[in-house]
């Protein structure tokens, strides 16, 4: 299972892939904004997206929606973690195809929930 | 506010004022008193009417200044909004590193004793362990260590597991780096508004400023919902109609049909 995490603040990413470490998934690339993570989900083969939503360039909403429209990756599961809090966004996000939407400050259990919800529909062919 | 206009204008007043005076001298040398004190009532009135002219000019200036003060609208925006939240906005910057500080500070108080009293132990242990090793126990005393051996591995595995639990604590303290970072972005850039706008002002101070445009704000806020506007501090205007945690998120999405 390869990840990519989106997020412009350093700290982040890095406390995310140390709670993915612990969730047992190793193998995870890191992007500062949507307009670099692009380009490597085009070639990189992952097979799961977690995004923040608030970015420099190309926020993570605008990154979905580029996923979405892309024949190559529209069925790669999108987690949004973000601190976007209003139900505005949220439809949005939902509209746009989310998998997941996390608010932020979120736990480690949060975290685990939501990827093990999303995997269970993908297996279970939803 | 000087213009080339009204001094070239003061110039005129003044040579004329210099005319009047010199007539003044030669109506009183030839002894004319009647043309004198048309003149000395003349150079009065002039007076007064460059006083006026004055005080009308400053008046006026006075006036546009404090209309267009009035008629800024993003200025009384950011008075009235945007400088209450940004302080809103630090207040809560302060409160996340503070509970971020205290959070890191208790998992730390919490593992110090407990890694300080394994070490210590495991000393204790091993000079045991050594003794044993170079067969100075007796049998009582090797069933004794192999007691406290026993009880020192469960308590190893005890302890190492909370300060695991302690560790991901301090881990997940550090999001406040990205949370307050988000919000700090939001208020350096409104400090930028108001530099621009206070410049803004001194530069065209006196000059109309337009009437707020409903359309651009608008847009102006959906750009912002599209850019993403980091995390609803409590109490500021974009406050409104936020989700209040993870329950509330997964309620609104599950009616959406997720």
């Amino acid at each position: 299972m390869k990840i990519l995490i989106v997020d412009d603040f350093s700290t982040m990413r890095r406390i995310i892939k140390n709670l993915l470490r612990d969730l047992g998934f190793n193998n995870t690339s890191e992007a500062d904004d949507g307009s670099t993570a692009l380009p490597m989900l085009q070639n990189g083969n992952f097979d799961f997206l977690i995004t923040d939503w608030n970015m420099p360039n190309m926020p993570g909403i605008d990154l979905l929606k580029a996923v979405r429209a892309d024949d190559k990756l529209k069925t790669m599961p999108v987690l949004l973690v973000t601190a976007e809090a209003k139900r505005e966004q949220i439809v949005e996000a939902a509209q746009a195809g989310v998998n997941g939407y996390i608010i932020k400050p979120f736990t480690a259990e949060t975290l685990r929930e939501k990827i093990e919800k999303i995997f269970e529909r993908i297996n279970a062919g939803g | 506010m000087d213009t080339p206009g009204v001094e070239e204008k003061a110039a005129e007043i003044k040579a004329r004022q210099l005319e009047m005076a010199r007539q003044l001298v030669s109506h009183i040398e030839a002894g004319d008193e009647e043309s004198a004190a048309r003149l000395i009532e003349e150079l009065g009135r002039m007076h007064e009417s460059v006083l006026f002219q004055e005080l009308g000019k400053l008046t006026r200036d006075l006036h546009e200044s404090l209309n267009a003060f009035r008629l800024d609208s993003r200025i009384s925006e950011l008075t009235q909004t945007e400088i209450p939240d940004a302080k809103e906005r630090l207040n809560y910057v302060v409160s996340l590193t503070e509970d971020a500080a205290h959070r890191t500070l208790n998992a730390v108080e919490a593992s110090l004793p407990m890694s300080e009293q394994l070490s210590s132990r495991a000393g204790d242990l091993a000079r045991h362990w050594q003794r044993f090793r170079a067969r100075e126990l007796s049998a009582e005393e090797f069933r004794q260590l192999s007691g406290e051996l026993g009880e020192f591995l469960a308590r190893v595995h005890d302890d190492a597991e909370a300060i695991r639990r302690n560790l991901s604590d301090v881990l997940m303290a550090q999001d406040f780096q990205d949370l307050t970072g988000q919000v700090i972005r939001r208020v350096i850039n409104l400090v930028q508004d108001v530099e621009q706008n206070l410049v803004g002002l001194v530069r065209i101070s006196g000059e109309r400023l337009s009437t707020p445009d409903q359309k651009k704000m608008q847009d102006k806020r959906a750009e912002d919902q599209n850019k993403g506007m980091g995390p609803a501090v409590p109490g500021t205007a974009g406050a409104s109609d936020v989700v209040s945690g993870q329950d509330d998120v997964d309620d609104l999405l599950s009616s959406l049909g997720f």
